[in-house]
C-alpha cells in the first residue's frame, strides 16, 4: 500500500544510505523467500500425468466453490467484528473498555486446530452444552432435540471468524488510534450522526489497515488444514495434501500450492489496484488524539456487549474448556518436565524469527519510501509470498536449498580441513528460524507499511531538507511515529510462529520439541486431552507479548 | 523425532547427511514409499525373519512390519445380527443415512477402499463407493473416535473405526467421556465377502544411510521381541505381528481376528487409484 503514496515524495537519495545497500539488502530478502517457491516450481515441473484433468472433473468445481464461501464468509465476519470491535473500543468511553481493548486480541493465541477440537467437545450432541440443554428441556434422548452441527461450512465459518478477527482489530485498532481527531469531529461539525462518522470519515481512512489484516485473516483460513478437516470442509488445501499423502504425487501437490498461491496474488493485487492513487497519510502537525465519547446507560451496555461477544466466543469459551480439561489431567498425570523445556523451545525460535522478520520487514516496507523504483516495489512484493503457501507445502519447498547450503559446506569444509561438517541448515534451529521468517514475512511487511503510510510525507520531506539521510529519517521520524503498527505486526508474527504446526513438524532439529509439536503428537496419538496442558501453555506463551504490546502501543495524552 | 506427513521428504533432503538409523511410520503405503524412494537398505535376520509372519514383512528385508491395526465396524448396541457384515454389505441401502465414516481421504480408508479395488476391480470398488456415500449419516470427516461418539449420539448407527481406539477410548486412557463412547457401541470384526478382516500396519525400515546399522537392526529385533510386542499390546492396543504373542484383554474380547489375504504391497500400489476413486465419486464433499 505504501508505493502506491512514495513515488510523489521522493527526493534524490544523499550518499549516506545507497540506494545499493537497500537494493542489496531487499534482493536478498526476496531471494531467501523465492528460494523454497522456486524448488516448489522446478518440483511442479516434473510433472504429474493426468492430475489436472482429474482435478477439473471432480474435485476443482465442489474445491472452488467451498473455498470461495469459506473465504467470503470468514471475511465478511472478520472485517465486521474486527472494525467494529476496533472502532468501539477507539471512539467511546464506557465500562470494561481499558480490559476489553486488549481481550480482544486474545483470541490471536488460539490455534484454529484447538478451537476446532474445543468446540466440537463442548458442542456435540453428547457434549456438555446440549447435555446439559436436554436435561434443562426435559429430553431423555439426543435424536430429540436435533441442533444443527458444526462440523459444517456455516459452522467452520463461524468458528474461523471469530477466532481470526484479531487479525483486522488489531491493526485497525492502531490506526483508529493514530487517527486524527479533526477530520472525525470535521464530519461531526457538518453534521453527521456517530454512525455515519465511522462509515464515511473512519472506515475509508482506515482500508489500508482493513485490507491487510482481512488478506491475513483470509490467508490463515486458506491454509488451515487442521480445522477443515476436523470439520469436514473440503477446501483447496485439502486437496493439495491429499494429492501428496494419498496419491505420493508431490509434484502434483506443488502444482496446486502455486497455483493457489497465484490465485491470492491476483485478489491482493486487485485490492491494491483498487486503492492506487488514494493517500492515506495525516496531516503534518502533531495529531491531536481522537477523544473518545463516553457512554452510559443501555448505550454502554450495547457496547460492552458488543465487545465482550467476540472475546468470549474466541477466548473464553474454548481456553476455559481446555482449562478445565489441563486441570483434570494435572491432577492425575502431575506436569511433565518436558513441557518446560518446549515452553523455552517454543520462545527461542518465535523470538528469534519475530526479531529477523520484523527488521527485515521494517526495512522493505520503508526501502520504496526512501529509494523509490517500480522493480524495487517488486522486490518487496516477492519477499512476502511465503504467507500464500501452506506451511507443510513451504517446508517441503525448503529442504533442497537447505540441503544444497548443507552439501555446498560440507564439501568445502572437506577440501580445506579433511573432515565433514555434518548438517548446519536442514535440521537445525536455522532452518526452522529461516521457514518463520519465509512464511510470517508477509505480516512484518505489511504491518510496516501501513503504520509507515500514516506518517505525512511532508515530516519525512523536512526531515530530508535538514539534511538528515534516508535512514536517519527513518529512524527518528518514521519509526517513531510508526511505532504502535510495527510493534502489532511483532505481536502478529511471534503469536504466529508459537502456533505453526506443519513446517515445524517437518523441519524441527532431531529431539527438538516446540510446544505446538507436544499437542499435536497427543492429537495424533488421539490422546489430545493429554495435550490441553501445552495447548494452554500456547496460549500463555502468545499472550505475553500482548500485554507487552498493549503498555506500548497505547498512545499517552 | 516424531514427524506425521513428509519424513520421506525430509530424509531424502537429508541425504547421506542424515543422522536417522531407523524410518517408522504407520500405513503399508508409507512403508512402501520410503523403499520406493530408495530410502531403506535391505535386512538380513534371522530373528526378525522368525518374528514377522512372510507377509508383513519385504521378502528383501527393506521393511519390516511391527504391529497390525483392523479397520473395524463400531456399531449401536440394539443392532441385532451383525454377525457376518461385511465391508460390502455397508454400501447396502438398508443403511441409508445411518453410517458415519472419517474422510475418504484419510489414509486408514484409503488403504480400506485399495483393498476393495485389489479384490473387486475398480468398476465395483466405484459402485461400492457410491453406494457407502449414498449411507453416510453426516459428511465424512473427524476421527475414528467421533464415529463412537456420533453412534452414542444417536446421529448415525455404524461406521468404521480402527481397533486400537476401543483399546484407548474402553480403558479410559483419553478420559472419562472417551469410555462412555467406547463402552456406547458394539464392536464388530467384519470381513471382505469371501475375504478377512482388512488390517493395516505401523512398521519399520532401516535407513539408506544409517550411521548406525548394527545398533539399527538391534532395535528393530528389541522390538519384535516377546517384551516389546507386549508393550505394542498393552500399551498402544495394537495386534503384535509376533504370532502367539499376548493380545491386550480389550482386544482380545472383540473376537478372532481372520486377516484378509490380500497381499500389503498390491494395497500399497492401489492406494492412488483408490485415493482418484474417492475424489471422483465426490465421497467427502
Amino acid at each position: 500500500m505504501l508505493q502506491d503514496l512514495a513515488r510523489p515524495q521522493a527526493l534524490p537519495a544523499p550518499a549516506r544510505l545507497r540506494p545499493g545497500a537497500w537494493t542489496l539488502a531487499a534482493a536478498a530478502a526476496a531471494l531467501l523467500v523465492l528460494a523454497p517457491l522456486a524448488a516448489l516450481a522446478a518440483e511442479a515441473l516434473r510433472g504429474s500425468s493426468g492430475l489436472w484433468p482429474h482435478l477439473l472433473a471432480y474435485v476443482l468445481p465442489q474445491a472452488i466453490r467451498d473455498t470461495a464461501l469459506l473465504l467470503a464468509g470468514v471475511g465478511i465476519l472478520v472485517v465486521a467484528v474486527g472494525t467494529g470491535a476496533a472502532w468501539i473500543v477507539a471512539a467511546y468511553e464506557f465500562p470494561g473498555r481499558r480490559i476489553l481493548d486488549w481481550a480482544l486480541l486474545l483470541p490471536l493465541a488460539v490455534p484454529t486446530y484447538i478451537a476446532a477440537y474445543a468446540y466440537l467437545d463442548l458442542l456435540h450432541p453428547v457434549g456438555p452444552v446440549q447435555s446439559g440443554l436436554r436435561s434443562l428441556l426435559g429430553y431423555a434422548r439426543p435424536r430429540d432435540l436435533a441442533l444443527p452441527d458444526l462440523r459444517s461450512l456455516p459452522g467452520c465459518i463461524l468458528l474461523l471468524g471469530f477466532v481470526l478477527y484479531p487479525y483486522v482489530y488489531l491493526p485497525t485498532r492502531a490506526l483508529f488510534l493514530m487517527q486524527s481527531a479533526s477530520l472525525v469531529e470535521a464530519g461531526r461539525c457538518l453534521g453527521l450522526r456517530p454512525a455515519a462518522v465511522f462509515r464515511r470519515v473512519a472506515l475509508p481512512l482506515a482500508r489500508p489497515a482493513i485490507a491487510l489484516g482481512t488478506s491475513l485473516a483470509l490467508l490463515e483460513a486458506l491454509n488451515d488444514i487442521g480445522a477443515a478437516e476436523f470439520l469436514g470442509v473440503r477446501t483447496l488445501t485439502v486437496s493439495v495434501y491429499a494429492t501428496w499423502v494419498n496419491r505420493s504425487d508431490l509434484p502434483g501437490a506443488a502444482g496446486i500450492a502455486l497455483a493457489l498461491l497465484l490465485a491470492c496474488l491476483a485478489l491482493i493485487g486487485l485490492e491494491r489496484a483498487a486503492r492506487r492513487g488514494r493517500g492515506y497519510a495525516g496531516a503534518a502537525q502533531r495529531p491531536r488524539r481522537m477523544g473518545r465519547t463516553p457512554l452510559a446507560g443501555p448505550a454502554a451496555l450495547a457496547a460492552a456487549g458488543a465487545c465482550l461477544v467476540p472475546v468470549a466466543l474466541g477466548f473464553l469459551a474454548p481456553a476455559g474448556f481446555l482449562a478445565l480439561e489441563a486441570a483434570r489431567r494435572l491432577r492425575v498425570a502431575g506436569l511433565s518436565d518436558a513441557l518446560l523445556s518446549e515452553s523455552l523451545n517454543t520462545l527461542r525460535f518465535s523470538a528469534l524469527a519475530t526479531l529477523v522478520a520484523v527488521a527485515l520487514g521494517l526495512l522493505l516496507a520503508a526501502g520504496p519510501r526512501l529509494v523509490p523504483g517500480a522493480w524495487r516495489a517488486a522486490l518487496v512484493r516477492c519477499a512476502t509470498l511465503g504467507y500464500a503457501v501452506p506451511g507443510a507445502i513451504l517446508a517441503i519447498g525448503l529442504m533442497p536449498p537447505l540441503a544444497a547450503v548443507d552439501g555446498a559446506l560440507d564439501g568445502l569444509s572437506r577440501t580445506l580441513a579433511g573432515a565433514g561438517l555434518g548438517a548446519l541448515g536442514l535440521g537445525t534451529g536455522f532452518a526452522l528460524v529461516y521457514a518463520y521468517v519465509v512464511r510470517f514475512l508477509a505480516i512484518a511487511v505489511g504491518t510496516g507499511e501501513a503504520g509507515l503510510a500514516r506518517v505525512p510525507r511532508s515530516l519525512g520531506d523536512a526531515a530530508r531538507v535538514l539534511g538528515r539521510g534516508p535512514g536517519a529519517t527513518l529512524a527518528q521520524v518514521h519509526l517513531p511515529l510508526a511505532w504502535p503498527a510495527v510493534l502489532g505486526g511483532a505481536l502478529l508474527v511471534f503469536v504466529d510462529c508459537v502456533k505453526e504446526l506443519p513446517a515445524t513438524l517437518l523441519l524441527r532439529p532431531l529431539n527438538v520439541e516446540t510446544l505446538a509439536t507436544h499437542l499435536y503428537g497427543e492429537a495424533a496419538r488421539g490422546t489430545y486431552e493429554d495435550g490441553a496442558v501445552a495447548a494452554l501453555l500456547i496460549v500463555a506463551v502468545g499472550l505475553l507479548p500482548v500485554a507487552v504490546l498493549l503498555r506500548v502501543s497505547t498512545p499517552r495524552g | 523425532m516424531f514427524v506425521d506427513k513428509g519424513l520421506a521428504e525430509r530424509v531424502a533432503a537429508e541425504g547421506a547427511r542424515s543422522a536417522a538409523d531407523v524410518l517408522m511410520t504407520v500405513d503399508i503405503g508409507n512403508l512402501i514409499e520410503l523403499v520406493d524412494r530408495d530410502l531403506a537398505q535391505p535386512v538380513r535376520s534371522a530373528v526378525l525373519e522368525a518374528a514377522v509372519p512372510a507377509p508383513l514383512r519385504d521378502a528383501e528385508g527393506r521393511w519390516f512390519s511391527l504391529s497390525t491395526r483392523a479397520r473395524l465396524v463400531y456399531a449401536d448396541p440394539d443392532l441385532r445380527d451383525l454377525a457376518g457384515l461385511t465391508y460390502e454389505d455397508l454400501a447396502d441401502p438398508k443403511w441409508k443415512g445411518k453410517v458415519c465414516l472419517r474422510a475418504g481421504q484419510h489414509p486408514y480408508n484409503t488403504a480400506l477402499i485399495a483393498a476393495h479395488l485389489v479384490r473387486h476391480g475398480e468398476e465395483r470398488t466405484e459402485a461400492w463407493l457410491r453406494g457407502l456415500k449414498a449411507n453416510l449419516a453426516r459428511k465424512a470427516g473427524g476421527g475414528d473416535r467421533d464415529v463412537a461418539r456420533d453412534i452414542v449420539a444417536d446421529l448415525c448407527d455404524l461406521g468404521l473405526g480402527n481397533s486400537y481406539y476401543i483399546g484407548l477410548m474402553r480403558s479410559g486412557r483419553g478420559g472419562p467421556e472417551q469410555k462412555t463412547w467406547g463402552d456406547g457401541v458394539q464392536v464388530v470384526l467384519p470381513t471382505f465377502r469371501g475375504g478377512g478382516t482388512h488390517v493395516n500396519v505401523s512398521g519399520a525400515v532401516v535407513a539408506r544411510s544409517a550411521p548406525n546399522r548394527d545398533n539399527a537392526v538391534r532395535l528393530l529385533e528389541y522390538l519384535v521381541s516377546d517384551e516389546a510386542q507386549g508393550l505394542y499390546a498393552r500399551a498402544d492396543y495394537e495386534y503384535p505381528v509376533k504370532p502367539g504373542a499376548p493380545l491386550d484383554p480389550l482386544l482380545a474380547d472383540l473376537g478372532v481376528l481372520s486377516v484378509d489375504p490380500t497381499p500389503l504391497v498390491e494395497i500399497a500400489r492401489s492406494r492412488k487409484a483408490a485415493s482418484l476413486l474417492v475424489d471422483k465419486v465426490g465421497f467427502d464433499r
